[in-house]
């Protein structure tokens, strides 16, 4: 939907704040990462569609290159669609798309947000890594291109396949399913990013051109069943594409498969564990149990909660491509510092995630912590993969 | 003619002369009161009746550079009311009228002269519904100078008495008529606000800064019934926890503390006083019910907390009269005197205050004998030390000025404040004050008074 | 140095702002008064910071307005005169709480929401008493526009529920007032000279509040509340004598508004509390005796109704009233003239909030919270407007004024009001007292700095 089809709503915002808290007004900060951040009103959920408002639709004010930084500091998060008390909560997201859709067609984009797009329609990753190096991670493994008649076709996503960090994560979540006995495969460098954040950042025509070639070359495939490491992958491909493949995200499988013993995790993992709820997995998809369902499954971890859970988890600041636009800025009060500070809190010794994006943020947020030698960042797919027998 | 004469004079224009005076005789009463002040000139003694007179000898004392001490009851015992530098006390007990009641918003507006007791005869006759919170004091102090002092009574569940205040009209010593709180804005004097709040500029500053003519105070429900439970203890580290379960009750009217070294069956032991009241006997057994748990959820096996099944008559009056005859501890030592040093102080620091002040009493070759008062939802206590003294032998008064200035001593280092802060413990606060918190206050002081003549010599001068 | 620069010496370049963007937010509320612009935003996060930015202020004679949550709805946070807008939020520290003694120390831009999560979290059989707003709005903020809460009935209204205070003054100086200044707790108000008076009610005119120490009160564990329904508008004031006669209740809202149809009477919802079932039980028995008296012209309010009410007032802080009378109109603006009047008064005020609201086209909505323990009562007496149809907006600040001439017409005092309804009380207000309060602001603030054009006249 375009701006104007939200004109009727865009006004009704009261900047009462509720957007900026979690569902129990935790004192440990607000749970609107830009807001927590920058603490400047128009830097806040109401601000912005207040800006937006002003700026696109009674246009009061002239768009500008700082509206547009203000704008694209969101991660869309969804913590504000949650927390709103209103009836249009769910829209306040949406809206925000549109606006930033207004400022791609009117160029105002950030320069490093007009660098990703770029680079995702010129490389088909934002990184402008090479096409034919997209499977380099997979190198040394036994992980082969999908073929026609594989039950699952294993997508990678950008993260996964080019950030070093992340790419851990993507080989260990491929070595669980060598060990599933599952049939399934990578489409190797015909991968090509699957545009949830492109269809974050308002470039709608990038988003229908990666959404179609994507789909031509599952189709081509005989793709029915795609099994994600990304959330941001998952979200993109389960509720914006077409129906017609079956989606899941990696701990929805590994759950069913280690419930139905054809994964064995007795192996165990000895440790305390937190886990941080992802946002395209939890608040964009409401899938909360799944991992923690594979974490209390293995003998030996003892999960503690963090006290920003579930739908009040605090995002680790990488949506909308901020793990590489970097808008959010980096300090003491970033988000996934914030976060990792929260977590080394409770006690544990290993901070869970199932995003690459959450892996790579929450990692860097560590060192700059000093934290590493109390905790340990790990995708659950390691966790798995260790605790394989 | 001398000056003496000059201002004589215009006093007598004022107010005529019946109610002005520069008789010896007079102006010796004006110049000590119950407590172990020493005497301090006064030069002159008026009582006026109208606020216009109050304003005419505002302006005549600051023409002529004349000091004033507004007076109410006298009864601070600190020396309050004695002037520090001579000159004139005006005392405000000719007036003395109950101006309005106003039963729906529940006030009564009343001149600066009227006296508690005053104010409870008439509720009672008429409004018995209602009652206004009652200080511990002899009857004939006067309401407004209790509020004044932030003094504090029979309903200090409900806060001191300044929370109780909706509005005053105040002659400033500038000489203006000054009404302050709804009263400035509406023909009513229900409410202290929502206004820009100037009502703190009198409240606490000892008459420094103008003078209250009248006050407009809250009233509260008088309900059908009223008793106490007395809890026993012989430890004080019981005290902060038995207190603190005591409010989560919210069962409690009024909570006192106390202890006195005489009669020697009451030697070492604590007696916390709880006034309970209600309007059906079904809702007075339940209270009594909730107060019955407490001892068993405070102390240990060593350390208990007894509710007396059965008070001694002569307590439960002493505890329920209204007022409770305080006073009568300037009898004990058949002296006729008789001051307390009231600490403000956190609830935690009771045990120790308790400790040290029997320590600073018999220091002092006196006897130990305190009575508390918990303010609102626990969340202060007046820690009343009370010193009684033999007027007719000095050296007597002199123990009890010593105790007393030990005590203030002991009350700011526990982190405490002195209540009604005598000359003395004005001086030790003023040292422990934050320098700009100070400056402020001086600021204050010389905007409202800039020729010096308000009750001189009190906060700082 | 230019003043930006200055700022940004301060505190960061991160937290000053003189962009459009920021200065659009920062000019404006979500009521109905027309925006006013800023000139700069300043977010600091330290008394020093404050002290700084208000030595510069002095020096280069540009005004501050300093800001809580910005939910007053009248605009007190939207500078009249330019100049700096102190957004306080930053300071968020809760420095202390002391249990035994039941108090919280807070910085300035500790909310309402968070110092209620911290207590539920770690001091679960304490409550502070919260006001029927947004959980963004601060604790100091409320106090200082002498605002109620929750506890209003049983425990009074919030600024009279402040130990201690820490202000930064308009000169520059810090102080410390209350027991803070000469104690290391902030324990009590009293017993010195009350100079924190000066800072409560004056809309950041005479200083700015860095710090708070705010009275905290037992929990209780039972809470629920009763309806009751009336159509005879004259009983009120005997009804309000009689159930706060009880003196059992915790809070007391009236209700009367146009829609639902089924509140269209007056709805009398009082808040009771007990820290067990029997003493619960007790106190609703006692409320429910008083109807005897009225023979049906007041009559208890069951089933689906009685539902909705809980629904709506129970929860600490009720969500409904304020803020989604905001979106009724499907205009995300709201705002409301708030009177405290003598009990007395309601009657008719209440009948003339209702001329007023169809004089206007306006449906009315009229929500009632008594003050203290039966001494008071505030009246909301509000309208919801639609942001996008300047009409609209323009007929409900109409509307607003005229309510706002009425409170006073029958001796009220207006609550947190908007500049031109500040003006019009210092109209009436006695000469002398006008006097004092310039004198005040001036003797504190001599190059009237502090957000200016409040409380003049």
């Amino acid at each position: 939907m375009a701006l104007k089809d939200y004109k009727d709503i865009i006004h009704r915002c009261f900047r009462c704040g509720y957007c900026k808290f979690t569902s129990d007004y935790s004192y440990l900060g607000f749970n609107c990462p830009v807001y927590n951040k920058v603490r400047l009103e128009s830097y806040s959920p109401g601000g912005m569609m207040w800006l937006i408002y002003a700026a696109l639709i009674k246009e009061e004010l002239k768009p500008s290159k700082h509206l547009s930084e203000i704008l694209y500091s969101c991660t869309m998060c969804r913590n504000c669609s949650q927390q709103c008390k209103f009836q249009f909560n769910e829209d306040i997201v949406n809206i925000l798309k549109a606006a930033r859709e207004e400022m791609v067609e009117k160029q105002l984009t950030p320069p490093m947000v007009g660098q990703f797009l770029t680079n995702v329609y010129d490389y088909g990753n934002p990184y402008r890594e090479q096409k034919q190096n997209r499977d380099n991670w997979a190198e040394n493994t036994e992980i082969k291109q999908y073929e026609k008649g594989d039950e699952f076709l294993y997508y990678v996503g950008c993260v996964g396949s080019y950030d070093t960090v992340s790419q851990k994560a993507a080989r260990a979540l491929g070595s669980v399913l060598l060990k599933s006995d599952l049939s399934f495969g990578i489409l190797g460098n015909r991968e090509i990013c699957d545009g949830n954040e492109v269809d974050m950042l308002g470039e709608k025509g990038l988003f229908e051109f990666l959404k179609e070639e994507n789909t031509q070359t599952f189709k081509e495939l005989g793709v029915k069943k795609i099994v994600t490491l990304s959330p941001h992958s998952y979200n993109a491909l389960k509720n914006n594409y077409s129906n017609e493949f079956e989606v899941f995200h990696y701990t929805q499988l590994l759950r069913d498969l280690i419930k139905s013993n054809k994964l064995d995790v007795s192996g165990g993992f000895k440790a305390k564990v937190t886990y941080h709820d992802p946002c395209f997995l939890g608040r964009y998809n409401n899938e909360y149990d799944a991992p923690r369902e594979i974490l209390t499954a293995i003998p030996g971890i003892e999960l503690i909660e963090m006290e920003r859970t579930k739908e009040n988890s605090f995002c680790c600041g990488g949506g909308c491509g901020n793990f590489y636009t970097d808008i959010l800025g980096s300090g003491q009060n970033s988000p996934s510092r914030v976060r990792v500070r929260e977590a080394h809190d409770t006690g544990a010794s290993i901070l869970a995630v199932s995003c690459p994006v959450c892996l790579m943020m929450l990692e860097d947020a560590l060192k700059a912590e000093g934290l590493e030698n109390e905790l340990a960042i790990k995708d659950i797919s390691e966790i798995v993969n260790e605790a394989l027998l | 003619m001398g000056r003496e004469k000059l201002i004589y004079n215009s006093l007598v224009d004022i107010i005529g002369d019946d109610f002005v005076s520069n008789e010896p005789e007079d102006l010796y009463i004006y110049s000590c009161d119950g407590g172990t002040t020493k005497p301090r000139g006064v030069d002159y003694v008026v009582l006026p009746k109208t606020v216009e007179e109050v304003q005419k000898i505002v302006i005549l004392a600051n023409k002529e550079k004349v000091p004033i001490t507004p007076m109410g009851g006298g009864l601070t015992l600190n020396g309050l009311v004695i002037p520090v530098h001579g000159g004139i006390v005006i005392d405000m007990k000719r007036m003395d009228r109950i101006i309005e009641v106003n039963e729906s918003s529940r006030y009564v507006v009343i001149e600066a002269g009227v006296s508690q007791g005053a104010l409870l005869s008439y509720l009672k006759k008429n409004y018995p519904d209602l009652q206004h919170s009652l200080p511990e004091a002899p009857s004939i102090a006067t309401v407004v100078g209790n509020i004044l002092i932030r003094g504090h009574g029979s309903l200090s569940e409900c806060g001191d008495h300044s929370n109780m205040l909706n509005s005053i009209e105040v002659v400033l010593p500038t000489g203006e008529i000054c009404p302050v709180g709804s009263c400035s804005a509406s023909p009513h004097w229900f409410s202290k606000g929502p206004l820009p709040d100037l009502t703190g500029l009198f409240i606490g500053w000892f008459g420094t800064t103008g003078i209250v003519t009248k006050a407009s105070l809250r009233l509260y429900p008088r309900p059908e019934k009223r008793d106490m439970e007395l809890f026993v203890t012989q430890n004080p580290d019981l005290i902060p926890d038995l207190v603190y379960k005591i409010v989560q009750t919210r069962m409690a009217d009024n909570i006192g503390m106390m202890e006195q070294e005489k009669p020697e069956y009451m030697k070492g032991y604590q007696f916390t006083g709880v006034i309970i009241s209600g309007d059906s006997e079904e809702e007075m057994d339940y209270k009594r019910k909730v107060l019955g748990k407490v001892p068993q959820m405070c102390g240990d096996s060593e350390n208990k907390v007894t509710l007396l099944a059965e008070i001694p008559p002569s307590s439960k009056e002493r505890f329920l009269e209204e007022p409770p005859f305080a006073a009568v501890a300037a009898d004990f030592r058949k002296g006729g005197g008789f001051q307390y040093c009231g600490i403000m102080m956190p609830i935690e620091k009771v045990p120790e205050a308790w400790r040290r002040g029997i320590e600073i009493a018999h220091n002092n070759g006196m006897l130990f004998q305190c009575a508390n008062q918990v303010m609102s939802a626990g969340h202060e206590v007046m820690f009343g030390f009370n010193y009684s003294f033999n007027r007719a032998d000095e050296k007597d008064a002199e123990r009890a000025r010593k105790a007393m200035e030990d005590t203030n001593k002991l009350g700011l280092e526990l982190g405490g404040i002195p209540w009604k802060a005598d000359l003395q413990a004005q001086k030790q606060i003023i040292e422990k004050m934050d320098p700009n918190t100070l400056e402020l206050m001086k600021k204050v002081k010389k905007l409202l008074d800039p020729n010096g003549i308000m009750n001189p010599g009190n906060w700082g001068d | 140095m230019d003043i930006y620069s200055s700022l940004v010496d301060i505190v960061g370049e991160d937290f000053v702002s003189n962009q459009e963007e920021e200065l659009y937010i920062y000019s404006r509320d979500s009521g109905a008064q027309q925006p006013r612009k800023a000139d700069y935003v300043v977010v600091p996060k330290t008394v020093e910071d404050v002290q700084q930015i208000v030595k510069l202020a002095n020096k280069e004679k540009v005004p501050i307005t300093p800001m809580g949550g910005g939910l007053t709805l009248s605009g007190l946070a939207v500078p009249i005169n330019g100049g700096i807008v102190l957004d306080m939020k930053r300071m968020d520290r809760i420095i202390e709480v002391n249990e035994k003694s039941r108090y919280a120390v807070l910085e300035a831009g500790v909310t309402q929401g968070a110092l209620h999560s911290h207590l539920e979290k770690n001091y679960s059989h304490l409550e502070h008493s919260m006001p029927d707003a947004p959980p963004m709005a601060t604790i100091v903020g409320n106090v200082v526009i002498q605002g109620h809460g929750h506890l209003s009935v049983s425990c009074g209204i919030n600024s009279q529920m402040v130990n201690g205070m820490e202000v930064v003054l308009p000169t520059g100086e810090v102080c410390k007032l209350g027991s803070c200044a000469v104690s290391p707790y902030w324990f009590s108000r009293d017993p010195l000279p009350d100079i924190m008076g000066l800072f409560i009610g004056w809309f950041g005119t005479t200083g700015i509040i860095t710090k708070v120490s705010l009275q905290l009160f037992p929990k209780p564990k039972f809470r629920d509340l009763l309806t009751f329904a009336s159509d005879d508008l004259d009983l009120l004031p005997d009804f309000i004598f009689d159930i706060t006669q009880l003196n059992l209740m915790d809070n007391l809202f009236i209700i009367s508004q146009e829609w639902p149809p089924w509140a269209q009477g007056i709805l009398y919802v009082p808040i009771i509390s007990a820290q067990d079932e029997e003493e619960f039980e007790l106190k609703i028995k006692l409320h429910k005796k008083l109807l005897r008296k009225y023979e049906g012209k007041i009559t208890l309010v069951e089933g689906k109704h009685a539902e909705k009410m809980r629904a709506a007032r129970l929860p600490v802080p009720p969500v409904t009233l304020g803020v989604m009378a905001a979106d009724a109109k499907q205009g995300g603006g709201f705002e409301y003239t708030g009177g405290i009047v003598p009990i007395e008064k309601v009657p008719e005020v209440s009948s003339r909030s209702v001329e007023i609201a169809h004089k206007y086209g306006q449906p009315y909505l009229l929500g009632y919270q008594l003050l203290t323990g039966g001494h008071s009562m505030m009246c909301g007496l509000a309208y919801c407007l639609n942001r996008a149809d300047g009409e609209d907006v323009e007929k409900v600040r109409k509307a607003l004024d005229e309510t706002s001439k009425m409170i006073l017409d029958v001796g009220g005092v207006l609550w947190k009001a908007e500049a031109p309804a500040q003006s019009l009380m210092m109209q009436r207000m006695d000469p002398n007292t006008v006097k004092l309060m310039k004198r005040v602001m001036k003797a504190l603030d001599p190059n009237a700095i502090m957000n200016p054009g409040n409380w003049s006249d």
